[in-house]
């Protein structure tokens, strides 16, 4: 995974709550067996119509909105079905850090793996933001995950909370398998301990 | 980690399951069980491949594939080409790393959540997960069971175990009776209006109180199957006589099961231990439920009318309604029992197993469904199919209008071609009402089977307490 450290970017605004998984990825794209290409379909049903055109009026296909890596969006992001293919469909539309209120569970702990960030934010701090993209739609905000700040013109920075681990991991771009595997031997010893047989 | 102080039934089961606790990083938690479906585990196994590692313990792993397949004829291949390469995958991936799989023809395949259960191999005190956020449901059983990403199900099948935060604990406390014709769906249904689709986040939430306990077994599996609903990602019910004699004999149960039981005993929350949150509800408040909106706390009861946008005052939510009712073409003030439905939906790992298609059965029993009405109904597993057809079920079904089904996910979430049609209005027995989830432009009502069954007949919603 790419180490994730610091970036510039502009925001595309989303100003909807509880956007749940089967929004962001709707179920007929869940049947390809591959973790790549999933962008062209992220948030499908809302981007096209019937017919497959794009609808001009939704967020992500308005012009002020392209190119831009950070998300931003109301409370209760990401809730519902564990598909990671949401976070895969994200990532690979260009998404690298989501601003919200609030995540459900496995998306949040989804994003980690897929080396994307979420940041909570206060009801406050997001309706803070909310406003501020809405009187400069061309700002660019700096995420930085070394300092937990996002920095938002010359007056306004924002610190943010995310649990350590989780933080090294991204900044340091490391796979939970590997750094789970250099403890092999409490796996074994645990399994030894419940009386299972050794593994070979 | 006192084994002295009082604990919860969650910190009891995550004591167990500690292998390794490093103060800077999570906990690695052990897996016991670990279930597998088409739709999620494809890229897990291939980044097995990539790093050329096996699967630490094929024999705590068991596949089943249910979220795609067609219900309709299992002797005919499937015809969308990707589903049927999805399932092929799984037979593939199961063969080359010696995974147990019950495959589309076994009487033992169904949806992974009532096949686990089914088997015995869902059991007290075990830590279970699934690429499934309906993984909750074996919460049930006193164990603790999560559902996960992509990734962590190919973290589990390297290493059997997974790197995790500890949660926090909230009791859900239901004391007092229910009322005639009010179900555990019903119930679920009520605290997640209550607590919001966001009130469980960052919890494991256990289900208290003597409401719950007069539940069965799968009673306490349609609550549990729901906590996801409640932003929880666990929901757990400790074990009791009811749980030990739905396990006895069955084909995963313990050899000697009367050591077992001894041990399961030991799973209830201590008497002084803490929550750190409490949210208490009274059974006989609760009446039949029917979701209105476009997430599952947006509910109200049969009884009641579509809410205005003003109830509330948070803007947010203000806004969360008006998208709602806009999608649903629903008007503020309309009763609930005025809704007029087209289609009807009775399965999925909420509201499949036999005693929810006995109780949808004995209100179709003798009557025909609504002429502008059509429905399915689909059994959670080849096992449940075949209990419904010794006991006759399939023949009330089908003569009241309904179609009888091969098992799987099918409607719940339509990723097989059972799906709605554009503005078509579903009662439905499954968990999510998500805009599109039943099929692009589908309207979803979540309800109990009583519910479902008794708005099939009627064509519109009905109060199932006045039919009794």
């Amino acid at each position: 995974m790419q180490p994730f450290t610091k970036f510039v970017s502009r925001v595309a605004v989303m100003d909807r709550s509880n956007v749940d998984t089967d929004q962001i990825i709707p179920k007929q794209f869940l049947k390809r067996i591959e973790r790549t290409g999933f962008g062209q379909f992220l948030f499908y049903d809302w981007r096209f119509d019937e017919n497959g055109q794009p609808r001009p009026e939704f967020e992500l296909n308005l012009p002020v909105n392209q190119g831009a890596n950070i998300l931003l969006a109301r409370r209760d992001f990401g809730t519902g079905s564990s598909r990671e293919h949401a976070v895969w469909a994200l990532a690979d539309f260009g998404f690298r850090c989501i601003i919200s209120e609030s995540f459900g569970d496995i998306f949040y702990n989804n994003c980690f793996k897929n080396g994307v960030l979420p940041i909570r934010l206060s009801e406050a701090e997001i309706s803070n933001l909310f406003q501020l993209m809405r009187e400069t739609p061309q700002l660019e905000l700096v995420i930085d995950l070394e300092k937990k700040t996002i920095v938002a013109g010359e007056d306004l920075t924002i610190n943010f909370e995310v649990e350590e681990f989780r933080r090294q991991k991204l900044l340091r771009g490391l796979d939970d398998i590997g750094l789970t595997l250099q403890h092999l031997n409490k796996i074994e010893d645990y399994e030894r301990a419940r009386g299972w047989i050794e593994h070979t | 980690m006192n084994n002295s102080e009082p604990r919860t039934l969650f910190e009891k089961i995550w004591d167990q399951h500690i292998v390794y606790e490093d103060p800077e990083l999570q906990t690695l938690l052990y897996i016991d069980l670990h279930l597998v479906h088409e739709v999620t585990s494809p890229q897990a196994f291939d980044g097995l491949r990539m790093a050329g590692r096996p699967v630490r313990r094929p024999e705590f792993t068991i596949a089943t594939p249910d979220h795609n397949v067609p219900t309709t004829d299992r002797s005919l291949p499937i015809v969308d080409l990707v589903s049927r390469q999805q399932v092929e995958t799984l037979r593939k991936n199961c063969r080359e790393f010696g995974i147990r799989l019950y495959d589309i023809n076994s009487v033992k395949q169904g949806i992974v959540h009532v096949i686990g259960p089914e088997l015995g191999l869902t059991q007290p005190g075990k830590t279970i997960v699934c690429g499934d956020s309906h993984t909750s449901t074996h919460g049930a059983f006193g164990a603790l069971a999560f559902g996960i990403g992509t990734s962590e199900v190919e973290h589990v099948l390297a290493t059997q175990t997974l790197p995790q935060k500890k949660p926090k604990t909230l009791e859900l406390r239901v004391d007092g009776e229910l009322g005639y014709g009010v179900t555990a769906k019903d119930i679920i249904l009520y605290i997640i209006g209550k607590i919001s689709t966001s009130g469980g986040s960052g919890y494991v939430a256990e289900y208290t109180g003597s409401a719950i306990r007069a539940l069965d077994m799968e009673g306490r599996m349609t609550v549990c199957n729901m906590s996801i609903e409640g932003g929880a990602r666990a929901g757990l019910i400790a074990p009791d006589d009811k749980t030990f004699e739905y396990l006895r004999g069955r084909e995963f149960a313990p050899r000697d099961f009367d050591q077992a039981m001894a041990q399961w005993k030991q799973l209830t929350t201590d008497p002084d231990a803490k929550f750190d949150r409490v949210e208490m509800f009274q059974a006989a408040k609760i009446a039949p439920q029917v979701s209105w909106g476009t997430n599952p706390g947006q509910v109200a009861p049969v009884d009641g009318k579509i809410p205005h946008p003003s109830d509330v005052d948070d803007p947010i939510e203000q806004k969360s309604i008006e998208a709602a009712l806009s999608y649903m073409d629903l008007k503020p003030g309309t009763p609930i029992n005025t809704i007029k439905i087209d289609k009807v939906f009775i399965g999925s790992c909420t509201n499949s197993r036999i005693g929810d298609l006995r109780a949808a059965a004995e209100i179709l029993h003798g009557k025909k469904i609504a002429p502008h009405v059509s429905g399915l109904v689909v059994p959670g597993s080849g096992q449940v199919k075949q209990q419904a057809e010794e006991e006759g079920l399939d023949a009330i079904f089908k003569q009241a209008g309904l179609e009888w089904r091969e098992a799987g996910c099918s409607m719940c979430l339509g990723m097989n071609p059972d799906q709605l049609s554009p503005g078509e209005r579903c009662a439905s027995t499954s968990n999510r009402n998500f805009e599109g989830r039943q099929g692009r432009g589908g309207r979803t009502h979540l309800v109990s089977p009583q519910t479902a069954a008794a708005a099939a007949v009627a064509g519109h919603f009905v109060d199932v307490r006045e039919l009794g």
